[in-house]
């Protein structure tokens, strides 16, 4: 019998901000000593009052926004009430009947084409301190992420595979990203899943019972711990066993999901409006503000690229992944436009030459930028279209100017690597050529014209690759038929 | 409206209180009391009123996305029963 799958993926992303959530303490608690980014409200002090952070709730609405969402105009602010110990006030601050965003979705390649995964909302909450379990059976509290603003983005169970799974979380990871209100750095935390998978034998209509799969931190993960779950649950129900819902960790040392404790009442979250925090109004007008702020997104980029531009798809697909790279590809091609160089050149230069001498160095193309600017990815196809420097040349002279950040032109300039011409440099090297090999001269007079190649690559030798090899050959043809 | 003792029961462990039996028929008959009250307030008519869960009238109360002072670890730890390498600590988390 066929099974089929559903998934549903809550993603948290923590929304980056200077400041925590309801207060003024630093959000960047990854290098901080332990207890040194808190204060009587994150830290849940009586008599504390919690005010939100306007950036927070701007950067969260425009999430909203780049994952297609309404932005709700009235939002309550609720306390999730549950105990913890890395949850100083005793309940989280979050949002229930009115999540800041709804309805949106986020189209990926799905298994069978393009697939269009619809959210159910996105809202915002604030992060939980950190535990540390000690050896002798103690927990230790560090409550500097406590507070951190957090955003969960549920998506509606329109999932059907662990790859779809990946590449949902891996297009909202690059959205996130490029909108700039995510760090993207799953290592941290900065971004994690829950995924809840269920199984149905192929012709049910209800859903079969829900597992939740906690706090997956990467890619690999989440494709791996689904596979596993789904399998497990197909084998049980082919056993004649029920599935019954649960919740379960992915372990990455074993390679399965286990059954976590739930807590009896776990979900009992007792949810009412914090009465600290007035009511958030947004109007259509501050809405508009946000939808003026988000930029031009990767999907609408990598079309743009390949109609305006002529790149192919894969190439308009490598040069919108990641938005500091998109944006100096961008740069490039502006320099690009005046110099009659085009884009589809300009492209060839950063993802074959620049592309391998980052991965050589090991450098971020951010960093790398102070010295290969972009305008010189234009510069040295300019001195290769006007037939200035071969191709060779042009290699080494990019080469040159990603090492010593410095114009390309320049470079040509003082290495004398321009090319040897029809002039007199040319002329005088033929010459000698012809001087030097009587022997293949005679041959090729004789009839055999092929003897002409032995020539020409003593030129090229001559000229250290400095001319083109035609120009050679057109020089040895007016030289050999003058004498 | 009277409570059930498996109610109280209920909510007591949600509030993390550890209550003897004659503590749990104290508190079920002083709970159904309050409810009671809430029970004649649901008398009124509302309809005609927006729900609201403030009385304050405010809207929009944000801060902007500066940086304050935070406490010194110190003082962020003074009241801490127990406390090591500068946190605090817990009994073991999954032990309930
Ligand atoms: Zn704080």
């Amino acid at each position: 019998m066929d099974y089929l799958v559903t998934i549903g993926l809550e993603i948290h992303a923590q929304i980056q901000t200077r400041s925590k959530m309801f207060c003024g303490c630093s959000a960047d608690y990854a290098a901080a000593p332990p207890n040194t980014h808190v204060c009587p409200v994150c830290m849940g002090l009586p008599g504390s009052l919690p005010v939100p952070n306007r950036r927070a709730i701007e950067l969260a609405a425009l999430t909203g926004l780049a994952l297609n969402c309404r932005i709700a105009s009235d939002n309550v602010i609720s306390r999730k009430n549950y105990f913890y110990a890395d949850l100083p006030s005793g309940y989280q601050r979050s949002q229930y009947d009115d999540p800041l965003c709804v309805n949106g979705w986020v189209d990926i390649d799905g298994d069978q084409g393009p697939k269009r995964i619809g959210l159910t909302r996105v809202h915002i909450e604030e992060d939980t301190g950190k535990l540390t379990h000690t050896a002798d059976g103690g927990s230790l509290v560090d409550f500097n992420r406590a507070g951190v603003p957090l955003m969960e983005i549920v998506s509606e169970p329109d999932i059907t595979s662990p790859e779809e799974a990946r590449r949902y979380f891996q297009k909202l990871r690059q959205i996130l990203v490029w909108i700039g209100v995510n760090s993207g750095d799953m290592e941290s935390g900065a971004l994690r899943c829950d995924a809840n998978v269920s199984v149905r034998p192929a012709g049910q209509q209800a859903y079969g019972a829900k597992v939740e799969i906690k706090n997956i931190n990467s890619f690999r993960f989440v494709e791996r711990a689904l596979a596993y779950e789904i399998e497990r649950q197909v084998t049980s129900l082919r056993a004649g066993e029920r599935i019954v819902q649960s919740t379960r960790g992915w372990d990455e040392a074993t390679g399965t999901t286990v059954a976590q404790r739930t807590k009896e009442f776990a979900e009992d979250y007792r949810y009412f409006p914090e009465p600290d925090i007035p009511p958030l109004r947004l109007t259509e007008a501050w809405v508009a503000e946000r939808r003026a702020e988000l930029p031009e997104l990767p999907d609408a980029r990598r079309q743009r690229f390949m109609t305006d531009y002529d790149l192919t798809p894969y190439d308009a697909t490598v040069l919108t992944d990641e938005r500091a790279v998109s944006d100096y590809y961008e740069q490039a091609v502006a320099a690009a436009r005046p110099r009659g160089v085009a884009p589809k050149d300009v492209a060839n230069w950063l993802t074959g030459e620049l592309f391998r001498l980052l991965k050589d160095s090991g450098e971020t193309l951010v960093v790398a930028a102070q010295r290969i600017r972009p305008e010189y990815l234009a510069e040295v196809q300019e001195l290769l279209n006007n037939g200035v420097i071969t191709r060779t040349s042009a290699k080494e002279a990019f080469d040159a100017a990603f090492r010593e950040g410095r114009a390309p032109a320049q470079i040509v300039a003082e290495r004398g690597m321009a090319v040897i011409g029809a002039g007199d440099a040319l002329t005088d090297m033929v010459r000698q050529a012809i001087a030097d090999n009587p022997k293949v001269v005679e041959e090729y007079r004789g009839g055999k014209v092929t003897a002409i190649k032995y020539l020409i690559g003593q030129v090229m030798k001559a000229t250290r690759g400095q001319a083109s090899p035609q120009a050679v050959q057109q020089a040895l043809e007016q030289e050999l038929t003058r004498q | 409206m009277a409570l059930t003792l498996a109610e109280v029961e209920h909510v007591a462990r949600l509030a993390r209180l550890r209550l003897s039996p004659a503590e749990l028929e104290k508190m079920r008959e002083q709970l159904s009391n309050i409810l009671d009250h809430f029970q004649m307030l649901q008398q009124i008519d509302v309809s005609t009123i927006p729900p609201t869960a403030q009385v304050t009238d405010l809207v929009n109360v944000m801060r902007d996305d500066e940086l304050r002072p935070s406490l010194a670890r110190e003082q962020a730890l003074a009241n801490a029963p127990v406390q090591q390498d500068g946190m605090f600590r817990v009994r073991a988390i999954f032990e309930e």
